[in-house]
């Protein structure tokens, strides 16, 4: 005679292993947060929008099979899996044993037991019908899912300049919900902007950048927060406009911003996704404050303006702002969500013409004079005090 | 000999050359040589004292000479070094 449902689950917990709410809170307070451990919420997603465990991965029972090695791909890892109340979970367990993972437990009682034991719990952003449409192709990806587009929607990223660099990437920042985008610009729309600057219209002529960057992205998509500067960012305002922001792009068309972007994201440890770009030539890289090299370890001075033609000198190739402003948005986007190997320490060549890619070591330099010093030892009055980085430049010309 | 990857600022000065052959046992003797097949990319790449200008980075295949001997790092012949200088555009 076939067992009924409760028997079923009654023979499956004694082929599995279980684990007390207990040992994996003391577990999830181990190192790193997760002591090891990679605990995996199989409730559906209306359940875990009332709360889940700290650091959770979400994968609904109905799609563990498919989605399990996007958010373990490691069968040996120490699996936690949990439900409401440890029926599901036991379910899952086995099925995750079955599929060869080798270490995987089921938490009695669920999170129901869990929060009565008066453990923390996270509750998501509440994510409307609309943004679960409208995202629905990032969700699909187990790197980014729900947990990462929550952290998208979270997220506050800082364009310097609505430029040819700046164009590509508000748009597809906006696209991927990045909620808060601030744009620093004094420029206004003119033609000649119009061949690579795709954020701009011909209609929009002569009216701010940001302005015109604005009615884009909030077409595009209204759940962004779009923060106009209409400045031009120098020693005086710098510290103001990009404290509070988690990344900073930099897409701006001078040497002595960039020096100055690259001292005061130092001091203010915001990584800053940077790109350059003349003629068919990109380069690009990454620059997080202490964990990688800065600007200045990777130029430690500019070179003489004959050797730094600008665009509006040289000319460049309308397509490859698109080409690197796109790359600096998926670099924006991995380091928001946490996901891959950000450029960190790298620096990315892109020449069009020839099509080739070339990847080149950045190292810190331990007499840099910026990153070389302690942050525990800079004072706060040293905070926003810059040197006058146009004189730096013109020097070295 | 080293394949020698020229930045679009020093091709006027290498004929619009992309790449260029340079023949030397180490970094410094291939970038003379390179400046003296192409004599206007001396100044471009060399200060007055022979130093290299700081503002001139050199990697041979993937690394920044700094890290490596500098000038002195020994050149193999199917290495290829990078002239890269920093370029604002954006």
């Amino acid at each position: 005679m076939s067992p009924s449902g409760a028997e079923f689950i009654r023979q499956i917990k004694n082929e599995i292993a279980e684990v007390d709410p207990a040992d994996v809170h003391a577990a999830l307070d181990g190192a790193n947060g997760n002591g090891g451990v990679t605990v995996v919420d199989v409730r559906e997603s209306d359940e875990i929008a009332q709360g889940h465990l700290p650091g959770a991965k979400l994968v609904p029972r109905g799609f563990l099979e498919s989605r399990i090695e996007g958010a373990v791909p490691d069968r040996s890892e120490h699996v936690v899996v949990y439900c409401a109340s440890g029926n599901r979970s036991a379910l899952a367990a086995k099925t995750l044993t079955d599929l060869g993972y080798e270490n995987v437990e089921s938490m009695t009682g669920g999170i129901t037991l869990w929060k009565d034991r008066g453990y923390k719990v996270e509750v998501p952003r509440k994510i409307t019908a609309e943004q679960r449409e409208r995202y629905s192709r990032h969700m699909l990806v187990p790197e980014i899912g729900a947990e990462g587009q929550n952290k998208l929607l979270d997220a506050k990223v800082l364009l310097l300049g609505a430029g040819g660099l700046g164009s590509p990437t508000a748009l597809y920042l906006a696209a991927a919900g990045v909620g808060t985008i601030g744009i620093v610009d004094d420029d206004v729309v003119d033609l000649s902007n119009l061949q690579r600057q795709v954020i701009h219209t011909t209609d929009r002529i002569g009216i701010p950048k940001v302005d015109s960057a604005e009615i884009t992205m909030n077409a595009l998509n209204p759940d962004v927060n779009v923060v106009k500067y209409e400045t031009r960012i120098d020693a005086s305002n710098i510290m103001e406009i990009i404290e509070g922001y988690d990344v900073i792009v930099d897409g701006v068309d001078n040497f002595p911003t960039r020096y100055l972007l690259n001292d005061a994201s130092v001091r203010l440890k915001i990584p800053v996704v940077s790109a350059s770009i003349l003629g068919f030539d990109g380069q690009l890289s990454v620059f997080a404050p202490y964990e990688g090299p800065c600007y200045r370890c990777l130029y430690p001075v500019p070179p003489p303006a004959e050797l730094a033609p600008s665009c509006g000198a040289n000319g460049v190739l309308g397509v490859l702002p698109g080409t690197m402003g796109l790359l600096q948005a998926t670099e924006v986007v991995k380091l928001v969500i946490g996901a891959g190997e950000p450029l960190i320490g790298r620096l990315l060549l892109y020449e069009a013409l020839g099509a080739t890619f070339t990847e080149l070591k950045v190292r810190r330099d331990p007499e840099c004079a910026i990153c070389s010093r302690p942050p525990d030892e800079i004072s706060e009055d040293e905070m926003g005090v810059f040197p006058d980085y146009e004189a730096f430049c013109a020097a070295a010309g | 000999m080293a394949i020698v990857r020229i930045p679009p600022v020093l091709r006027p000065s290498t004929g619009g050359a992309k790449e260029v052959d340079a023949s030397g046992d180490d970094v410094g003797a291939v970038l003379h040589s390179l400046a003296e097949a192409h004599p206007d990319t001396q100044s471009q790449l060399f200060a007055d004292g022979g130093e290299l200008n700081r503002y001139v980075n050199v990697y041979l295949n993937d690394e920044d000479v700094r890290v490596l001997g500098g000038l002195d790092t020994p050149v193999g012949g199917s290495d290829v070094i990078v002239i890269l200088p920093a370029m604002a555009g954006g």
